[in-house]
C-alpha cells in the first residue's frame, strides 16, 4: 500500500497510462466502477428512496411533503391491509410448503438411475424458464369459468356436477394462484436439491443399509442432514421470492374477487402506479422488508453451518 | 463443476444399491410417480399449443368436440397476433432490451468479480457479501422509488428505463457466479504471465476471460433469460403500446374489457415463450450449472 502510494504521488506524471492501469488498486476501482455505479443508482439509492416516500404523502405528479408515520397508522387502521399480510403470508407458507415437499419428492425421483436422464432433467426445469406472466396466462385459461379443462376432466370422470368457478370465490382463487405458483416453483427446488443428492456419498447409503437402516431412516438420517445445507439457502431464496410475488397475481386475478387475492406486491404497485398514491404505495412495500431480513439472516446462518461442515475457514 | 457431478453420479449408479430394486417395484415407486410429474409440468405448455391452432367454434365447444385435439388446424390466431397487434414490435423491444441490458451486465460483473477474486484490494470481501445481498433485493419493492428516479432522469417510457434498471438484478446473480469462476482458475497461470510481464488487463484479456468462457455463456444466456422473463419494470415504466415488451403487452393489450380472445391470447404466451425455450434446449447444462452454481457458492 505505502509504496504503491509513494510511487504514485511522485511519479505520475512520467509514468505512462499503461503503468497506471497496472497499479492493483487503481484498477481495482475502475474495475469496481460500472457495476458500482449502476448499483448504487438504480439499487441501493432507490432502496433509501423508497423507505423516505413511506415517510411522505407524495402523489404522482406532485412532490410530497414528509408527514412522519402517517402512512404506517393509517395502514394500521387498514382492514385491507391486513388482510393483503394474512394473504402473503398464507400464500407464502402453503406454496413454500408444497413446493418443497413436492419438489424433494421429484429430485429424489431424478436421483435414481433413468433412461433418458438429461431430458427428463431439461423437461423439469421447464416451466421455470419460460416467462412467468405467460404461463400464467396459460393457467388463467385452464381456470376459466366456462371452459376450463380441468372442470371438464373432473366432470368426465364423474367426480364433479358441475364446473368449478375456480377463480370466483376467495378461497377457491387462493388455493388456484397457490397451484400455479407451486407449479412454476417446483423445478427450481427440484433442481436445485438435485444437484446437493447428487454430492451425497453413496457409500453413506450403503454403509446406513449394512447397519440396517431402512429406507426411512436412510432418508432420515442420511439424505435429511446432508442436504441441509443447500436446503436452507434455497428455502430463503423460494421464500423470498414467494413472498414478493407480483407476476401471478396480477396476472390471474389482479388481486380479486374483493382483495382476496391480493398480495403486498400487487397492493402496493395498485395503490402506487394506478392509483398515483406513491407514499401510500412505498409504505407498503417498505413493510415487506422486515421479512426479507429475517429470510436473508437465515440464509446467512445456513451458508455459516456449511462452512463448517466442509471445514473451511475462509469463504 | 457440474459434468464431474453428473460423471460422478453415473459411476455411483452403476455400483449402488439400485440392483437391489426390482422392475415392478420400480414401476411403482418411480416410473408412475414421474410420469405424473412430467404431465402435470407440461400440460400447461400442451394446453397452449392446443388453444393456439384451434378454430374458435372447437375453442368454446367442448361437447361435439375433444377438447384435447384439433379437428381443424387454424393459424387464423396466429395471424391476429402478427398483423392485428403491435406484436412484432414487443417482441424487438424484448429483444433489444435482453440483449442490451445482458451485455451491460456481463461487462459490469466480469470487471467486478476480477477485481473482488483476483486484485484482493482492501474491502474485497465485504463487497463480495454486499453484492449478494444486492440479490436479495427484489424488485418489488424498488419499483416505485424507480419509477420516480426514472422518471426524473426523462427515460419514462423509453427502452432505456429498462436497459438501465434490469442490471440492478443481473449484475449481482452475474457477478456472484462469475466469482465462482475465476475462483476455479489456477493463480498460477495468472503469475506466469505476470512473470512474463504482462499487464492485469492483458491477464484477464488473454488468460482468465478465454478459460472462463463457460461461465461466461451460463451467466449470458441466464440473463438474457431473466431479462426477457421481467415484469414488473416493464409494466411500471412502460405506457405506450409500442414500447412494451412481450409479457406485457400480451397481457395488457390482447384483452379488450371484458372479451378474452384466448385464441390470440395462447398465441402470445406460446411464441413469447418459445424464443427463451429453443435458447433454453441449447444451453440446458449450462443453465443447470448456473442455477445450481448460483445457490452453492
Amino acid at each position: 500500500m505505502t509504496t504503491a502510494a509513494v510511487s504514485r504521488s511522485n511519479g505520475l506524471a512520467r509514468k505512462p497510462l499503461a503503468e497506471i492501469l497496472d497499479n492493483r488498486n487503481v484498477l481495482a476501482f475502475l474495475c469496481m466502477l460500472p457495476a458500482a455505479a449502476l448499483l448504487l443508482t438504480f439499487l441501493t439509492y432507490p432502496l433509501g428512496l423508497g423507505v423516505w416516500l413511506g415517510f411522505t404523502d407524495t402523489k404522482i405528479g406532485r412532490p410530497g411533503f414528509f408527514i412522519g408515520l402517517e402512512n404506517y397508522v393509517s395502514l394500521f387502521d387498514d382492514s385491507v391491509f391486513w388482510l393483503v399480510v394474512f394473504n402473503t403470508l398464507l400464500y407464502t407458507t402453503v406454496a413454500t410448503v408444497l413446493k418443497f415437499g413436492l419438489g424433494l419428492y421429484l429430485a429424489l425421483l431424478l436421483n435414481n438411475h433413468l433412461p433418458f436422464k438429461a431430458l427428463l432433467r431439461a423437461i423439469v426445469l421447464l416451466p421455470w424458464i419460460v416467462p412467468t406472466v405467460l404461463s400464467a396466462i396459460a393457467f388463467w385459461w385452464i381456470y376459466d369459468a366456462q371452459f376450463s379443462i380441468l372442470s371438464y376432466m373432473l366432470e368426465k370422470m364423474g367426480l364433479i356436477d358441475q364446473y368449478i368457478d375456480f377463480l370466483g370465490t376467495p378461497n377457491n382463487a387462493r388455493a388456484s394462484l397457490i397451484a400455479a405458483n407451486v407449479w412454476r416453483g417446483i423445478p427450481f427446488v427440484a433442481i436445485c436439491l438435485l444437484a446437493g443428492l447428487q454430492t451425497i456419498s453413496p457409500s453413506l447409503y450403503e454403509a446406513a443399509a449394512l447397519d440396517g437402516a431402512t429406507s426411512w431412516q436412510r432418508f432420515r438420517h442420511v439424505t435429511v442432514p446432508m442436504l441441509m445445507p443447500i436446503l436452507s439457502i434455497v428455502l430463503t431464496f423460494s421464500v423470498l421470492f414467494t413472498f414478493t410475488d407480483f407476476q401471478l397475481i396480477y396476472a390471474i386475478t389482479r388481486g380479486g374477487p374483493v382483495n382476496s387475492t391480493h398480495l403486498m406486491a400487487t397492493l402496493a404497485f395498485q395503490r402506487a402506479i394506478p392509483g398515483g398514491q406513491l407514499g401510500e404505495g412505498a409504505a407498503i412495500a417498505t413493510a415487506m422488508i422486515p421479512f426479507l431480513v429475517a429470510a436473508t439472516l437465515s440464509s446467512y446462518f445456513g451458508l455459516q453451518r456449511r462452512k463448517w461442515q466442509q471445514g473451511e475457514s475462509d469463504g | 463443476m457440474a459434468e464431474t457431478t453428473v460423471d460422478n453420479k453415473k459411476a455411483a449408479d452403476s455400483t449402488g444399491m439400485a440392483y437391489l430394486n426390482t422392475l415392478p417395484r420400480r414401476l411403482v415407486t418411480l416410473y408412475t410417480p414421474l410420469a405424473v410429474f412430467m404431465i402435470v409440468l407440461l400440460f400447461p405448455f400442451y394446453w397452449m399449443a392446443v388453444t393456439t391452432f384451434k378454430p374458435n367454434e372447437e375453442l368454446y365447444n367442448f361437447r361435439e368436440n375433444n377438447p384435447f385435439w384439433i379437428r381443424n388446424p387454424t393459424l387464423a390466431n396466429v395471424e391476429k397476433l402478427l398483423f392485428n397487434t403491435n406484436y412484432p414490435d414487443w417482441l424487438l423491444n424484448t429483444m433489444t432490451v435482453a440483449i442490451v441490458a445482458t451485455c451491460l451486465a456481463i461487462f459490469a460483473s466480469v470487471l467486478a468479480a476480477y477485481a473482488i477474486q483476483r486484485l484482493r484490494f482492501r474491502g474485497a470481501q465485504a463487497i463480495g457479501l454486499m453484492i449478494f445481498l444486492a440479490y436479495l433485493v427484489p424488485p418489488s419493492i424498488l419499483f416505485i422509488p424507480l419509477a420516480t428516479i426514472i422518471y426524473g432522469m426523462g427515460l419514462y417510457d423509453s427502452n432505456w428505463a429498462l436497459i438501465l434498471t434490469y442490471p440492478t438484478f443481473l449484475i449481482p446473480f452475474c457477478t456472484w457466479l462469475m466469482m465462482g469462476y475465476f475462483k476455479s482458475i489456477p493463480y498460477e497461470l495468472e503469475e506466469c504471465a505476470l512473470i512474463d510481464g504482462a499487464t492485469r488487463l492483458q491477464i484477464l484479456w488473454r488468460i482468465t476471460l478465454p478459460l472462463a468462457v463457460p461461465g461466461l455463456i451460463s451467466a449470458g444466456i441466464f440473463a438474457f433469460t431473466l431479462s426477457w422473463n421481467e415484469f414488473i419494470y416493464a409494466l411500471a415504466f412502460i405506457s405506450s403500446s409500442e414500447n412494451k415488451t412481450v409479457p406485457v403487452g400480451v397481457l395488457t393489450q390482447l384483452v379488450e374489457g371484458d372479451v378474452y380472445h384466448w385464441g390470440a391470447l395462447m398465441a402470445g404466451a406460446l411464441f413469447g415463450s418459445l424464443p427463451v425455450a429453443i435458447l433454453y434446449s441449447f444451453f440446458v447444462e449450462y443453465y443447470v450449472s448456473s442455477l445450481t452454481g448460483a445457490v452453492k457458492e
